[in-house]
């Protein structure tokens, strides 16, 4: 039977960790994520992993390589200008082939900005953020319950494909309580075991392992790069995720993620009681992203309607799946503004 | 880069029948923690030095197979490219964050950092403080020569007042550039610092001394006593701009006069 738990997104964030097997939490606190940092703390503690609170966001996201680097689940979980800080330790992580998730509960920005809910780190995710050509998958729950079942996820996915998986989430999603329903023997049958023959374990019984991104014969890095690119490319073609409805009966399609995707819904179905054929398309996956979709949806649909809480990044790329095929307005607020779905609702009605 | 002329014995050697004129070859063979390549260090450097004593005590303490080290960015940065076991790399000056997450999860290896003065004194400067007050229970080998070679000589916060280096060229002015830092003296005051010892590799004395030292921090570190940090006053020639000889000289009389060399804490 399902049982049904009242959690924050941030608490959720956590039991999927752990409900993953994640061993190793680091993090240093940041507002508004710091239920996450408080509850692997107690987590950690229970289930015999290792906590540790970091004396900055350099060194947690470095702990987490170390760990990573052992062969352990390993995550760390900050805000913004946090994130801003692991950007280099997240660039090792993809250079030397390393698993491991990072959460990014957004708030308000540039610099110190406010702890309001944002949206404004979705280019430092999706596009790089650290030095070097590489990418990571990079997904945004819209739930409390996607909170945990995303990060459960991200694990598997860090693992399989030997690179950092990011939890793009924001203050909203990690302060809000719902309903989570829960039947961890589900999740403990999904949970996938992936062997570590590349970890440092001691060299007993083999050669020795060496985990290093430093290339400097000629053209090895450049071949190294290849490598990660044709790793790239497959995580494109399969880990793509997104939501859509409606879709072949509407008019205009709201695309919009994260927590902003669920005023939008709103919005979209109070537009459909109004006669007007709204729809939203939510993408799940920002890295890979939903190109494709978008490209079908653009020979139908007359309009589409970004709303993001920035001002304006995931538009560019709903703009490069068009390919000018449809038009693409946008709405978006910014410095932890959160769209009201009215303000939404009249942008639609514009449009119609 | 300059190489090594000097033809590396193989451990082949070893397993030879032992005569008197072979004695010689068994003395110096190649500790079995040694890769069997040439160094990329410059003539003089200490680096190769500390590199075979970290691998002569891997050996003696029969830890090889257990043994994670972290290799920094400096001139050592390609360590794992001469020690034969488990090695990664690491963020610059986050050498002892990446040991802390190896060790936490692992803590039956042994896992050290092996870090330069910028390393260890400079940009990770928060991280040896912060490991070292948890008390992780690993060992730092901290190799000190002043200057920065890998990136042509600039100052170290280690370079002692007056050097002349790449970004000193009038020599290291006290008002304008600061002090000195004597971080195995700062870490002295932390509980969860166990063992700090600072030596030396500018004469045969100071390499046995430098490797009991050694030792002892890797037996700290088995004992589960906690956080133990070796420094060593290493020459670096090409960036003091004299002779190997005249730099072990400048160890022996200026530098260990203002770092002196010695025990700064045993549990």
């Amino acid at each position: 039977m399902k049982k049904k738990i009242l959690m924050c997104g941030n608490d959720a964030c956590g039991e999927g960790a752990v409900l993953a097997g994640c061993r190793f939490y680091a993090g240093y606190p940041i507002t508004p994520q710091n239920e996450l940092t408080s509850y692997m703390s107690k987590r950690m503690n229970q289930t015999g992993g290792v906590f540790i609170q970091s004396e900055s966001e350099l060194a947690a996201i470095n702990m987490v390589f170390g760990a990573s680097v052992a062969g352990a689940r390993a995550m760390t979980s900050s805000s913004s200008p946090g994130i801003s800080l692991k950007q280099e330790g997240i660039s090792y992580l993809a250079a030397c082939e390393l698993p491991a998730v990072i959460v990014n509960v957004q708030r308000g920005g540039p610099g110190l900005g406010n702890i309001a809910p944002a949206q404004g780190d979705y280019f430092q995710a999706t596009k790089g953020g650290g030095h070097g050509d590489y990418n990571m998958i990079v997904l945004a729950p819209a739930s409390v319950e996607e909170m945990m079942t995303l990060t459960y996820e991200a694990f598997d996915l860090a693992d399989k494909y030997r690179n950092p998986v990011m939890i793009l989430a924001d203050g909203l999603l990690g302060q809000m309580m719902e309903p989570v329903s829960v039947r961890s023997s589900e999740f403990g049958v999904r949970s996938k075991k992936y062997e570590k023959p590349w970890a440092l374990t001691g060299c007993r019984g083999r050669k020795p392992n060496i985990i290093r991104s430093l290339l400097l014969a000629e053209g090895a890095l450049e071949e190294h790069n290849k490598k990660l690119q044709e790793k790239f490319g497959r995580m494109r073609k399969a880990e793509v995720r997104y939501e859509v409805s409606n879709e072949k009966d509407s008019d205009i399609m709201l695309v919009a993620y994260g927590s902003c995707a669920r005023i939008a819904r709103a919005a979209a179905e109070k537009a459909r009681s109004k006669g007007i054929k709204a729809a939203l398309l939510r993408p799940i996956s920002l890295w890979p992203f939903p190109s494709d979709i978008l490209g079908e949806l653009s020979g139908q649909v007359k309009n589409f309607l970004v709303v993001e809480m920035s001002a304006g990044q995931m538009v560019e790329d709903v703009r490069l799946g068009v390919e000018g095929r449809a038009k693409v307005d946008f709405y978006g607020r910014m410095g932890g503004g959160i769209p009201t779905g009215e303000e939404i609702l009249n942008k639609i009605e514009a449009l119609a | 880069m300059r190489k090594s002329n000097q033809k590396p014995v193989t451990r082949n050697q070893k397993k030879k029948k032992i005569n008197k004129s072979q004695v010689e070859n068994l003395i110096f063979s190649r500790p079995r923690s040694m890769r069997d390549v040439e160094m990329h260090y410059c003539a003089g450097c200490g680096h190769g030095l500390v590199h075979r004593l970290i691998c002569e005590t891997i050996d003696e303490l029969g830890i090889r197979e257990r043994t994670i080290g972290v290799a920094p960015v400096g001139c050592a940065v390609i360590a794992y490219d001469y020690w034969d076991f488990d090695v990664t790399e690491a963020a610059h000056g986050r050498t002892p964050a990446v040991a802390t997450g190896i060790k936490r999860v692992r803590p039956e290896s042994i896992v050290f950092s092996y870090q330069g003065d910028g390393d260890l004194a400079a940009i990770g400067t928060a991280e040896i403080i912060h490991t070292a007050n948890r008390g992780e229970n690993i060992t730092v080998i901290f190799v000190n020569n002043g200057v920065y070679g890998m990136t042509g000589g600039q100052m170290a916060p280690t370079t002692l007042a007056g050097q002349v280096t790449d970004t000193t060229v009038e020599g290291r002015n006290l008002k304008r550039d600061g002090y000195p830092l004597k971080i195995l003296e700062m870490m002295a005051v932390l509980p969860g610092a166990k063992y700090l010892e600072r030596t030396s590799v500018h004469s045969p004395q100071e390499v046995l001394r430098t490797k009991r030292a050694i030792k002892k921090a890797f037996q700290t570190q088995i004992d589960n006593r906690g956080f133990s940090m070796v420094e060593v006053l290493a020459m670096c020639p090409t960036y003091w701009g004299m002779s190997p000889i005249k730099s072990a000289d400048r160890i022996k009389n200026e530098v260990s006069t203002f770092y002196p060399i010695g025990v700064v804490k045993s549990y």
